[in-house]
């Protein structure tokens, strides 16, 4: 029998960026807040002294503990999904923070179009430009209603960037100035250039100088360390959760943060959510967290998995399209979403080892629809770039197309092109699809005995036509770059969805919108079936951009957070009403 | 020869000093047979072969890299979902894929996974128990072919079976042999580059032929420099001392 606890205002399922803000927001308003964090306890000091590609690159120290559960993965419907078992191909955050302890920073809005994506395709190319089985649906939120919490959002983390030349309309400028300039950087600036585009430094949440957030938390000036993505920063320097929201809400006396502490079930009456059931994973004991509120932002697996063990919203089902809970799964993928192009330079030397998480550049004339998509056979676009983090040794050993990949030959090349190659790839948006979607396992179980949440995702013509126009637009950059050798990526038209999982770009599974019949949250992230129960992340977006997410997952935090306390002093009701 | 620690500031006595500790912790822990250790140092060098560069495999210290890795968690899965169903050994057959050869693998979390790298992950060998099969089998091959064992046969033998074990040319029992390889040849370039903390990289040879600088506090005053700057490699018993 679960023990019974005090019941709070509200109980947060995770303490990552979704979870962290909600907690701050929450608590600075007065209310009595508990989170629930399924790892371990950490601190900013537990990064100190951590640059240690070994344990941290090749070993994902950080990443889920899959002893304990996983995700099943397959690429349709004909097939039997087998479990993700490990980390090398399953990078989900835990711990204190969760994934936005060991991110880079990069820190991207979405677009205008983003929001609007379904009406303004319809608008510029006609409804048959929308392919059969593409579930395409607008956010029921603008842009410019969500303005003021990407500013937000962006003040907390300490953004530093500059002004992307042909991005939306911005009220304000970023709190702090970009990254340096490096020279692989310049030249990649300056072949986009001579090619017509319009390059920028992509916004960073490696903070470039010491700072004071607007809840008076202090984040400290990046010393380009290079050990920054699927790391801690040494240094307190990368806008992560627990030096800013965690450490806020903290402050604040109301937020009583629990780790070892694993969620296992929304309970609720069928109208109300009444609290959440977990685990203490040290001891195996179960207890019952109630709350006036219950917050699920334990990213897009846990979230939709938690819906459908707890029986909350209707299950989408993939033949009659009927449903909700796990429709639209879409992500960023290794083998079709960051492909691109290697350069290599016979004669000229950089200091590949020297970087930052986000230290990078971009350009943004292929994405959303910025390009006239009237005689290309996909929708959408992509961010090429080029990103100076630091190259490791033991993930730096490129060497041209034809080498063998081991022996003597490789030896000498791989030495010989370690500080001579560069890479500029691209990060392609993710469309929606009746066939991907999330749903429970019928075999494989997890550590309490619940069935492991299954992704059923295959690759369309759209994904493989985009990421092939993406390869050849970073090929002729690297071309202009002067690299000597260019060897772009390969994306054969019957490329396969890997079953990888490899940095938690993923949406879907509990999506917002203004039709209850097409959505399960509104744009206030609260479920249409059960007021009092918010779903935030990622698991909200109804497609995925080609930007990473954070910042969007971030900005809608907020807005939910606002929601949650209309709620809260209402006693009741939806904060925003069906539009149908 | 015994030195006072107290009484001598002669470098070259404290580099001996030094070498003593590596030794005393180069001792099989995961392997047994020492015919199986031979095979995979005979392995480990055909993979990154000593030559003019510097150190190869052997003098870096990767096999005893690889047996400190597979007698730990790494090596017996520790952190994996280990639950049954396995899927069975003619469907892992039939889901053979393309080598992760050539993919770009930097930064870390944009590593392209191959089917091959799932096939490996369904087995229902450890990695430990994956490495003994590979390497046994790598001396019975030899045995068959040459009638020596992996680790007496020529080199251009040697490389002959490896590229067989490779392409999948050469079968094994519960794994996929090409997926052997990429383990094999992944732990390989690990013990050669990570942190000599693990026992590989020894004295930071790897490092220096890469001209990697190791733990380094901070680039800020390099990062916009055009020209190449050379430093003496740090390791983190060096960086976390300080
Ligand atoms: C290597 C890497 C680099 C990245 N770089 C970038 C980048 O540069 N820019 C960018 O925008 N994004 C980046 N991302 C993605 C970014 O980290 C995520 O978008 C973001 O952190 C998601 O935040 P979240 O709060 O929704 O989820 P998470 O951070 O995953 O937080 C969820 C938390 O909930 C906990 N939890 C889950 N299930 C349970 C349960 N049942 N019970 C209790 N607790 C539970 C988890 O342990 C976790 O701490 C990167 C990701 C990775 C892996
Ligand atoms: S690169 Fe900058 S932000 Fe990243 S870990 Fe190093 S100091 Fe921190």
């Amino acid at each position: 029998m679960a023990t019974k606890l005090d019941k709070v205002d509200a109980v947060i399922v995770g303490s990552g960026w979704a979870g962290g803000i909600v907690a701050a927001e929450l608590s600075k308003k007065g209310y009595k807040v508990v989170g629930l964090e399924r790892g371990a306890d950490k601190k900013s000091e537990d990064y100190i002294g951590t640059k240690d590609e070994l344990r941290f690159s090749m070993r994902y120290e950080m990443m889920q503990d899959l002893t304990k559960e996983t995700i099943t993965s397959r690429n349709g419907a004909d097939q039997t999904a087998l479990p993700v078992r490990t980390n090398e191909n399953a990078f989900l955050g835990t711990d204190t923070g969760g994934a936005g302890v060991h991110w880079n920073g990069h820190n991207f809005r979405y677009l205008p179009y983003d929001f609007e994506i379904y009406s303004k395709t319809v608008e510029r190319y006609g409804k048959n430009k929308i392919p059969k089985g593409m579930t395409l649906q607008d956010w029921g939120v603008t842009y410019d209603d969500m303005e003021k919490y990407y500013d937000k959002y962006e003040k907390m983390a300490g953004i530093s960037g500059e002004e992307n030349p042909i991005g939306p309309y911005r009220s304000d400028k970023f709190p702090n100035p970009p990254m340096k300039d490096t020279p692989s950087i310049k030249l990649f600036k300056q072949a986009a250039k001579e090619l017509g585009y319009h390059p920028y430094q992509i916004p960073s949440a490696n903070v470039t100088q010491q700072y004071e957030n607007p809840d008076g938390e202090t984040i400290n000036a990046c010393v380009y360390c290079a050990f920054c993505e699927t790391y801690g920063c040494d240094f307190g320097a990368k806008a992560d959760p627990i030096i800013t929201v965690l450490a806020t809400a903290k402050k604040t006396g109301n937020y009583e943060l629990r780790n070892d502490a694993y969620a296992t079930k929304v309970i609720h009456d069928g109208e109300k959510a009444t609290g959440v059931l977990y685990m203490d994973i040290r001891t195996g004991e179960e207890f019952e967290q109630p709350a006036d509120i219950v917050v699920l932002a334990g990213f897009v697996f846990t979230n939709t998995k938690l819906l459908l063990t707890s029986k909350i919203g209707k299950p989408y089902d993939p033949k009659t399209g009927t449903g909700v809970i796990g429709k639209n799964f879409t992500g960023h993928f290794s083998n079709v979403t960051y492909l691109g192009a290697r350069g290599y330079f016979k004669d000229k030397k950089f200091n590949s080892f020297a970087g930052a998480g986000a230290l990078a550049s971009t350009l943004d004339d292929f994405s959303g629809d910025n390009i006239d998509h009237s005689d290309l056979d996909f929708l959408h676009g992509f961010e090429p770039h080029i990103r100076v983090m630091g190259d490791r040794p033991i993930g730096n050993n490129h060497v041209p197309k034809g080498t063998p990949s081991w022996g003597r030959e490789f030896k000498e090349k791989s030495l010989y092109y370690t500080n001579r190659n560069l890479y500029v790839d691209a990060q392609a948006a993710a469309l929606p699809w009746a066939h991907n979607y999330l749903d429970l396992d019928p075999t494989y179980k997890d550590f309490a005995g619940n069935p492991l949440l299954r992704v059923t995702y295959k690759y369309s013509k759209q994904d493989i036509k985009l990421g092939q126009y993406a390869i050849k637009r970073a090929a002729e950059i690297m071309e202009k770059m002067g690299a000597d050798i260019v060897d772009e990526d390969e994306l054969p038209d019957d490329t396969q969805f890997n079953n990888s999982y490899p940095n938690s770009h993923n949406g879907g599974g509990a999506i917002m919108g203004t039709d209850p019949k097409t959505s399960a949250v509104n744009t206030y992230s609260q479920m249409w079936d059960m007021d009092n129960l918010f779903v935030v992340g990622s698991s909200s977006f109804p497609h995925f951009s080609n930007y990473n997410p954070t910042e969007t997952i971030g900005a809608f935090a907020y807005r939910a957070s606002e929601g949650m306390d209309q709620y809260l002093k209402n006693g009741s009701g939806l904060i925003e009403k069906p539009s149908v | 020869m015994l030195t006072n620690q107290f009484t001598t500031d002669n470098a070259d006595e404290k580099q001996t000093d030094t070498e003593k500790a590596a030794d005393f912790q180069e001792a099989r822990q995961f392997f047994t047979r020492n015919e199986d250790f031979n095979a995979l140092s005979a392995a480990t060098e055909c993979i990154y072969p000593k030559d003019d560069n510097g150190p190869g495999a052997v003098e870096l210290g990767v096999p005893y890299f690889i047996d400190k890795q597979m007698a730990g968690s790494w090596g017996t899965n520790a952190r994996d979902y280990r639950h049954a169903p396995f899927i069975k050994f003619q469907q892992v057959e039939s889901m053979k894929g393309k080598s992760e050869e050539q993919s770009p693998t930097n930064p870390p979390y944009v590593v392209k996974h191959s089917e091959t790298e799932l096939q490996r992950h369904q087995a229902r060998l450890t990695r430990g128990e994956i490495f003994i099969e590979g390497l046994r089998k790598l001396n019975q091959e030899s045995q068959k072919r040459f009638s020596a064992p992996f680790y007496e046969a020529e080199e251009e033998q040697q490389i002959e079976i490896l590229k067989d074990m490779e392409s999948g040319n050469i079968k094994l029992k519960g794994v996929a042999a090409e997926n052997f390889f990429i383990l094999l040849r992944r732990m390989t370039l690990e013990g050669a580059f990570s942190d000599p903390l693990y026992g590989g990289n020894r004295n930071l040879a790897g490092w220096k032929m890469k001209e990697f600088p190791g733990a380094q506090a901070s680039y800020a005053n390099i990062i916009e420099k055009d020209e190449f700057v050379k430093m003496k490699p740090v390791s983190l018993t060096n960086y976390q001392g300080h």
